[in-house]
């Protein structure tokens, strides 16, 4: 019984650490709180994966945790559009424009750095998953200052551990790779789930609630 | 441990829900999405403009019926999408109200509307 509890206990530690919830080491944010950014310019994310969805999956799921964090984001298809009218198709090249001159065209206080380092399915004998991966710099556009930096990662695994026994596992792992196949992009909607993880307010690490949060000055 | 394990699977998942729940409490959406960022990622992917026009005024219907907040660049993309439709009155009218919505957006649609040579209005 009191193994039981020990391990209730150790469980719940463990989930409170990756809750988000739980502290973490401190972090500075005395320049992010200086700067206090309303609004947000999306560059389109660098792509590391060898996936070329992942650049267009990522950009068009980024909106909404940063808009209900409280920011007011830089529509993302109309950006992109104004860069490629200026020659910019790559996110290569956007991601090197100088801060000032962002500022200029798009009047916003901030721009966001996204990279995506891991996207796609992966065919293991037991299961396969689908892990989107990505990181965020968060640049004050006045100063070309780092505000904040963070990275998340989501696996379509996490909720399909435990399936109980070895028979069970084989015919998910099946299952999984048909529904991987038949869509168009398995990496959608992980890459939504990463970006929530990504660019959602929580304390010691990640970014700070906006002006149009009723939290903003909270944290 | 093979009799304690499930109940320790039952536990811990109650554990992770009540954590949720009271922990990190949810805050109520500060905005009414429906399917913005999904006919976003149809616009990036080359899918038809029509239908995309078509379901983001349709999901304007639904966010004014229940009296909802549009999210940041929604009238935006809208806008855009009347542009490369050829429907300018339209587009100048989406601008305008994403500014109206949004003022962090104006120096931005401002630069748009003077672009497409309609100069900002209102």
């Amino acid at each position: 019984m009191i193994k039981r509890l020990t391990q209730l206990v150790l469980g719940a530690c463990i989930v409170a650490l990756f809750s988000g919830c739980a502290e973490r080491q401190t972090v500075d944010y005395s320049a992010y709180k200086q700067a206090r950014p309303k609004s947000i310019l999306i560059m389109p994310p660098l792509n590391q994966s060898p996936d070329v969805k992942a650049t267009y999956s990522m950009l068009s799921q980024v909106t909404y945790p940063l808009a209900e964090a409280g920011y007011y984001v830089m529509p993302v298809a109309l950006v992109a559009q104004t860069f490629n009218q200026n020659g910019l198709t790559q996110p290569e090249d956007i991601h090197q424009l100088p801060p000032q001159k962002l500022r200029e065209i798009f009047g916003a206080d901030a721009g966001l750095y996204v990279t995506v380092s891991d996207y796609g399915t992966r065919y293991m004998v037991l299961a396969s998953a689908t892990i989107v991966t990505a990181s965020a710099k968060l640049v004050d556009l006045k100063t070309g200052s780092t505000l904040w930096t963070g990275s998340a990662t989501a696996s379509s695994q996490e909720n399909q551990q435990n399936q109980g026994g070895l028979i069970g596992m084989l015919v998910v792992a099946a299952l999984n790779q048909i529904i991987s196949s038949a869509q168009d992009d398995a990496g959608y909607p992980i890459a939504g789930i990463t970006s929530a993880r990504l660019l959602t307010p929580y304390p010691n690490g990640g970014i700070l609630y906006g002006p149009r949060s009723p939290k903003y000055g909270t944290d | 441990m093979s009799i304690t394990l499930p109940a320790w699977r039952t536990g811990a998942g109650l554990l992770l829900g009540s954590l949720l729940l009271a922990g990190c409490n949810m805050p109520k959406p500060l905005y009414q999405w429906e399917s913005y960022q999904p006919q976003v990622y149809e616009y990036f992917n080359g899918q038809s403009k029509e239908e995309q026009a078509i379901a983001l005024e349709r999901d304007l219907e639904k966010i004014k019926a229940k009296n909802g907040a549009v999210p940041p660049g929604y009238h935006a993309q809208l806008g855009l999408l009347y542009s490369e439709l050829g429907r300018d009155d339209q587009m100048v009218q989406q601008f305008n109200t994403e500014k109206a919505l949004f003022p962090e957006s104006a120096a931005y649609m401002d630069f748009l509307l003077s672009n497409a040579g309609q100069g900002a209005k209102r």
